[in-house]
């Protein structure tokens, strides 16, 4: 088991036991923020396969999680509200525009990506946003939060808590397997030495597509997740300023890590929640804090937690 | 020449030092602030000194405080709106002296950023952690719909400043729901009946989301002349210069604008600029005394249709202006009278039930009668309580002592019933 | 029909000089110093504000336009040297990163200073007003100017680049940056001012605009998408990319807003048309510039092989 493998291993254990002291300490609407900062983990799970594997850096990343959240609210709506359906709906939806914007966006690379992605994600917001019916640009509350089989597991805090830290694993389990497959040697190896790779034979091409769209798939499920979580739903949700941040997770986590974006994207969420409790002017602390960790840190919390324990 | 917009605002008069009381809970001593410094949002004020520790054990038939959040968007450039809402809550508790039907009111403030995500997070935390009897608030629709749901659910009564979206009039009316202000195509009817008598040929503008659709539909159902055109801009544009060609060409006898904040500030400028002057321009939400201070001169003339004025004459008005104006030098908008109304309603009612906040039917009864003095006059809740309230036609002037306010023009519907009441089953 | 199609096309014109003064800064720093600049559109933002802070001060806004050029040059060199600089040996993720912290501090930091209502500044008596330019239909007069001041701009960047040592740098540095070093230049200085000198068009793009628009906090975010879809669209590094994508963009944006509902309404039921257009509207450039890079994905003037 590697580094990395334990901290993961003591930060899932550490989660797990989370609720009960938070309970005890008389703080249990806690659980409700961290809860949020998991279903983040994993979308930024999500990007890290993209970021820390492809060398992929996507801009358009929130366009999944706001498909995957209005998935959960046009089928509530509809009286679907069980996630047994709602998730496969939510992948195969950005599945398929993944498939299509990543078979056009891949066409170009580096900065050019990046802008591409930006477009379609750009696009996929103001679509959302004339979605009348769907509340358009104020978006809509979620009638009713989604089932497991009939059962309610997300009606209580600590029920959505546990399926969220369940699912985080599930997909860092998936992810950890998946990069260290041959499919995860070929895609890092594109991005170390392109022409290599296309020497012995591989064409980067199908491996980046179907990169983007197994990110794409889970960070819908994210999408999900966050609509049941705010019970509400809004284009918001995919603005550039939520791809930006999700980036922001990865890169101060740890990218091409897994373990590390799981730490970012906590840190990030309960670092908002902090610094807005205190001062309305939180983005200057924020902003600055983001310029002095990547100029003067390298491989971001999970690189400086390891290079602590040492 | 410049007037910065910024300086016109006056900062939070408020400033909040947390505490730790010896029971252990959060609190926070509520200051003067003196300095440009601003607000924590996030802060409950204890506005006398009270003990917490009684709260533990048996819950008391008679509480002997009332618990209030009030949730507004007090952080980006939509805030504006928000401390309005914020200062006239503030001032009426003030006058009440802290107190609320006599009970000693905490007040927690929390700011929404205007993200109904957010927003939701922060309503379920002011539930859990805060155990709010009442919320005042939001300012925004979209914030209104996000939260209105979670705090009612949770027994809380919601009193709205300002939004009073069509789904909460009709068929999602909610018991534990007052809206102290309009249902929001209100304002819209009133401009469209009076502009029917006025001309014939109206252009529409309003931005590119539910709410401009809405406002502009209200508009629709009263107005029985003939649209020019109607245009959508991006809710994220600055310059109108291409929907301003659009006009001039289509030269119509008048403009009908939804164009809130913001958005208002350069469409009134650059309408001028356009040299658009012989073209009336009727209004909702586009002039008012939070943009006014930005368009000045420019804004002269403009009309807008409202529930309120700063002079509009009843009484209880001018000494809310006078009082206004004196502690926080600036002119109030409705957001500021409507949110001062909804503390002395919560007051009456609170008082009506002698200060029991468990009864939540009796509570409710009390809140619905709303025997309180409005500044708006005579005002009554309807069945789906909306209000039942007068409205004006007003138009941008300038006092005489420079500032810029919206005068009444003329009264033009009296207790109009909104066009959702009917679709509401409470009764 | 026609007066429309001429005011509409003024516009365009207007709105893409003004992307191109902005994306003429963030192109040259992408092109020749490979960073991605995300808080250029900040420094669009500070130019209005610095503005309008000092046309309070001296009651002139032609001084305050003046007075703010010097401090947003002054502000483009400080963050060079303080954080830029050691952007440079970065991978683009790192300074997409950076520099979206910048973009928060500088916005939050403006929001301190002067607050998050918008700030505006009346023009001057001569500059306000319109005159007649076509049969019955008027065009302001400040939009004439913007539109005048920045052809001069552009026209004066053109002959730098290609008529000055300088500019000839700039052109060699942005297809092959290694030779430029090679050619004995310091490397530094010329980034020092590439960046600067960016920084203070963008500044001049937002105090333009000022009297058109006020100052808000967030005004930058908006022109910063738009900017990056014209540098790409245009070839990342090449100022005639930039001109040509910006004027493109500019009046892709203006006449589909303006003629796109009448012409779907030729194809389909008016009500369905303006539902359409209204969806379509704000995606056309990103539809625009989906299509291009599909199609050349270096874009329309590539410089680099």
């Amino acid at each position: 088991m590697s580094a990395r493998d334990a901290v993961m291993l003591a930060l899932v254990a550490l989660l797990a036991a989370l609720p009960p002291v938070l309970q005890l300490l008389g703080e249990p609407f806690l659980t409700v923020i961290v809860t949020r900062a998991l279903i983040f983990a994993i979308a930024a799970l999500s990007l890290d396969l993209l970021l820390g594997y492809g060398a992929l850096v996507s801009f358009g990343h929130a366009a999944f999680l706001g498909i995957g959240a209005y998935t959960a609210l046009i089928l509530s709506g509809r009286g679907v509200t069980g996630l047994e359906l709602q998730l496969p709906a939510a992948l195969a939806a950005a599945g398929l525009f993944a498939l299509v914007t990543g078979a056009i966006s891949l066409r170009t690379r580096g900065v050019h990506f990046i802008m591409i992605t930006l477009a379609f994600g750009q696009m996929a917001y103001y679509f959302a946003s004339s979605l009348s019916a769907f509340g358009g640009d104020d978006g809509q509350a979620l009638r009713a939060r989604s089932t497991l089989f009939g059962a309610d597991v997300l009606a209580g805090n600590s029920g959505f808590y546990y399926l969220v830290l369940a699912l985080l694993a599930l997909v860092w389990l998936f992810l950890r397997a998946l990069t260290r497959s041959r499919f995860g040697r070929v895609l890092s190896g594109t991005r170390e030495n392109e022409a290599r790779m296309q020497a012995i034979g591989f064409s980067p091409f199908p491996f980046r597509l179907i990169a983007y769209v197994v990110a794409g798939m889970i960070a819908a499920m994210a999408g999900v997740l966050l609509a049941n979580h705010a019970s509400f739903v809004a284009p918001s949700y995919m603005g550039w300023g939520r791809s930006g941040e999700m980036i922001a997770m990865v890169v101060l986590g740890g990218m091409g890590t897994l373990t590390g974006p799981v730490l970012g994207a906590i840190a990030f969420v309960l670092a908002e929640e902090t610094l807005a409790r205190f001062t309305t002017h939180w983005r200057l602390f924020f902003g600055a804090a983001i310029v002095l960790i990547v100029l003067f840190t390298r491989g971001g919390l999970l690189g400086a937690l390891l290079r602590g324990r040492k | 020449m410049s007037m910065p917009f910024g300086q016109g605002i006056a900062p939070c008069t408020e400033r909040f030092d947390e505490e730790q009381s010896p029971s252990g809970h959060r609190k926070r001593r509520h200051n003067e602030n003196t300095n440009n410094g601003e607000c924590k949002m996030k802060a409950s004020l204890a506005i006398s000194g009270l003990a917490l520790g009684t709260m533990v054990g048996a819950a008391p038939l008679a509480a002997d405080e009332v618990n209030v959040g009030v949730m507004l968007t007090l952080s980006g450039s939509a805030a504006v709106l928000g401390e309005q809402g914020r200062d006239g809550f503030l001032l009426a508790l003030d006058e009440l002296d802290g107190k609320l039907g006599g009970l000693d009111a905490k007040v927690t403030i929390v700011d929404d950023e205007q993200k109904p995500d957010v927003a939701v997070n922060r309503a379920r935390e002011l539930i859990e952690s805060e155990g709010v009897d009442f919320v005042m608030g939001a300012m925004y629709s979209n914030v209104q719909m996000a939260v209105t749901g979670p705090l009612t659910q949770a027994g809380v009564f919601v009193l709205s400043p300002n939004p009073g979206p069509s789904a909460l009039a009709g068929a999602e009316c909610n018991p534990n729901f007052f809206a102290v202000s309009y249902q929001n195509d209100q304002p819209d009817e009133v401009v469209g009946a009076y502009v029917s008598d006025k001309a014939q040929r109206v252009f529409l503008i309003a931005p590119n989301y539910q709410a401009g659709k809405d406002h502009l539909t209200g508009f629709k159902r009263t107005f029985t002349g003939e649209i020019a055109d109607e245009v959508y801009v991006s809710l994220t544009q600055m310059d109108y210069s291409a929907e301003l060609a659009q006009i001039a060409a289509a030269s119509p006898d008048a403009v009908f604008a939804f164009m809130p904040g913001g958005l208002g500030v350069n469409f009134v400028r650059q309408f001028r600029q356009a040299g658009l002057d012989a073209i009336p321009v009727y209004s909702t939400f586009t002039v008012d005394e939070v943009t006014l201070p930005a368009q000045q001169q420019d804004a002269v003339g403009f009309y807008s249709g409202s529930d309120w004025a700063p002079d509009l004459d009843t009484e209880r008005n001018r000494a809310f202006v006078q009082a206004f104006e004196a502690k926080y030098d600036r002119v109030p908008a409705s957001y500021a009278a409507h949110a001062y109304d909804a503390a002395y309603l919560m007051d009456a009612a609170i008082r009506a039930v002698g200060g029991d906040l468990s009864d939540k039917d009796a509570l409710r009864a009390a809140l619905k009668a709303a025997e309180f003095e409005s500044v708006r006059g005579e005002f009554s809740f309807n069945d789906n309580h909306f209000p039942l309230q007068d409205f004006y036609v007003t138009q941008v002037a300038q006092r005489e002592d420079g500032r810029f306010q919206t005068q009444v023009v003329e009264k033009v519907l009296e207790k109009p019933v909104d066009a959702y009441a009917a679709e509401c089953a409470m009764n | 029909m026609t007066n429309l199609l001429i005011l509409q096309t003024l516009n365009g014109l207007q709105f893409g000089i003004l992307l191109f003064l902005v994306a003429a800064g963030l192109t040259l720093v992408f092109g020749v110093m490979d960073v991605i600049n995300l808080a250029h559109g900040a420094q669009y933002m500070l130019g209005a504000y610095l503005a309008a802070a000092f046309t309070a001060l001296t009651g002139s806004f032609a001084l305050g336009l003046l007075a703010a050029l010097p401090v947003a040059l002054a502000f483009g060199l400080l963050t060079e040297r303080l954080v830029i600089r050691r952007l440079y040996d970065r991978s683009h993720l790192d300074q997409v990163l950076v520099t979206f912290g910048l973009m928060l501090m500088i916005g939050e930091g403006v929001r301190m200073i002067w607050g998050s209502a918008p700030i505006s500044v009346n023009l001057p008596q001569v500059l306000s007003g319109s005159v007649p330019v076509y049969g019955n239909l008027r065009y302001p007069v400040y939009r004439l100017v913007i539109l005048a001041a920045g052809l001069g701009a552009a026209g004066l960047l053109g002959w730098m680049i290609h008529r000055t040592r300088l500019g000839m740098l700039l052109r060699a540095g942005a297809s092959n940056r290694d030779m430029v070093s090679a050619l004995g230049t310091d490397i530094n200085r010329l980034f020092l001012l590439v960046f600067g000198f960016g920084a203070m068009l963008a500044g001049f793009a937002g105090a333009m605009m000022l009297p058109l628009v006020s100052a808000e906090p967030q005004m930058g975010d908006t022109v910063l998408i738009l900017t990056f879809v014209v540098i790409v669209i245009g070839g990342i590094g090449s100022i005639r990319g930039a001109f040509v994508a910006a004027l493109l963009v500019g009046l892709v944006d203006t006449l589909g807003r303006s003629f796109g509902p009448v012409l779907l309404r030729t194809v389909m039921e008016p009500d369905a048309a303006s539902q359409m257009g209204r969806v379509l509207a704000p995606m056309l450039i990103y539809i625009l510039m989906a299509l291009i890079l599909a199609i050349r994905p270096a874009g329309l003037f590539p410089v680099r092989q």
